[in-house]
């Protein structure tokens, strides 16, 4: 499946825009999200750390992700 | 509604905040309002840019002052951030609380405060003569 993932702040240097497509299997986890972008940005394993976020909530490894979630890198915040 | 959340482009009203908090059973508001530095370790900052991940950004904030009502008797919650670019001395954050006694109004705002800076999806970049910085995004 494709999913579309939203960036952030750094992210969206990283990865040149604002969103990207990424192929997954189907029921593709957080966590192979991660590998997958890392293995094409090797600048996002330089992040102190990053989260992704579903759907407006932070996600673990293991959240299972479907094509209509809303997908966004959640780099270190720094509000306030 | 007890709790106002907001995120704007435009300059935050820091008095307008003050007086939404307001209420006859208030005893004290105490308010905290974030303000952008001309340094940062040493190094002179020109002016600063927020971005936010507004639903999210939201739905966070929201969570906070739930939060905070679960642990303090307060009357009345206002978080108010700014996105977009702001200069040294602008003001990028707002919050406001109010409750009959001061104790519990300085230990919330320190609370909303102090959780927003670890949750809330919203980033600032330093910018500076020689160059621009995501703030904490690198060790």
């Amino acid at each position: 499946m494709n999913v579309n993932v939203l960036a952030f702040g750094i992210a969206k240097d990283i990865f040149g825009g604002s969103s990207v497509e990424v192929e997954l299997p189907e029921n593709g986890t957080t966590q192979s999200l991660k590998l997958s972008l890392e293995e094409r940005y090797p600048r996002l394993k330089h992040l102190v750390s990053y989260m992704v976020a579903v759907n407006n909530e932070y996600a673990t490894d293991e959240s299972l992700l479907t094509e209509r979630d809303e997908i966004a890198i959640i780099p270190p915040v720094s509000g306030g | 509604m007890n709790i106002q959340i907001e995120i704007s482009n435009q300059p935050l009203n820091v008095q307008s905040c003050i007086d939404w908090v307001m209420t006859p059973q208030s005893g004290g508001i105490n308010v905290f309002i974030g303000t952008v530095r001309d340094a940062t370790k040493g190094k002179t900052v020109i002016r600063l840019e927020f971005e936010a991940y507004e639903p999210m950004a939201i739905k966070e904030m929201k969570k906070i002052a739930n939060e905070a009502f679960s642990k303090w008797p307060i009357q009345k919650l206002l978080i108010h951030h700014r996105t977009g670019v702001l200069e040294v001395g602008e003001v990028p954050v707002v919050i406001a609380v109010s409750c009959a006694h001061r104790d519990a109004a300085f230990d919330a705002c320190r609370y909303v405060i102090d959780t927003l800076k670890q949750t809330v999806p919203i980033w600032k970049k330093e910018i500076f003569e020689d160059g621009e910085v995501w703030v904490a995004a690198h060790p």
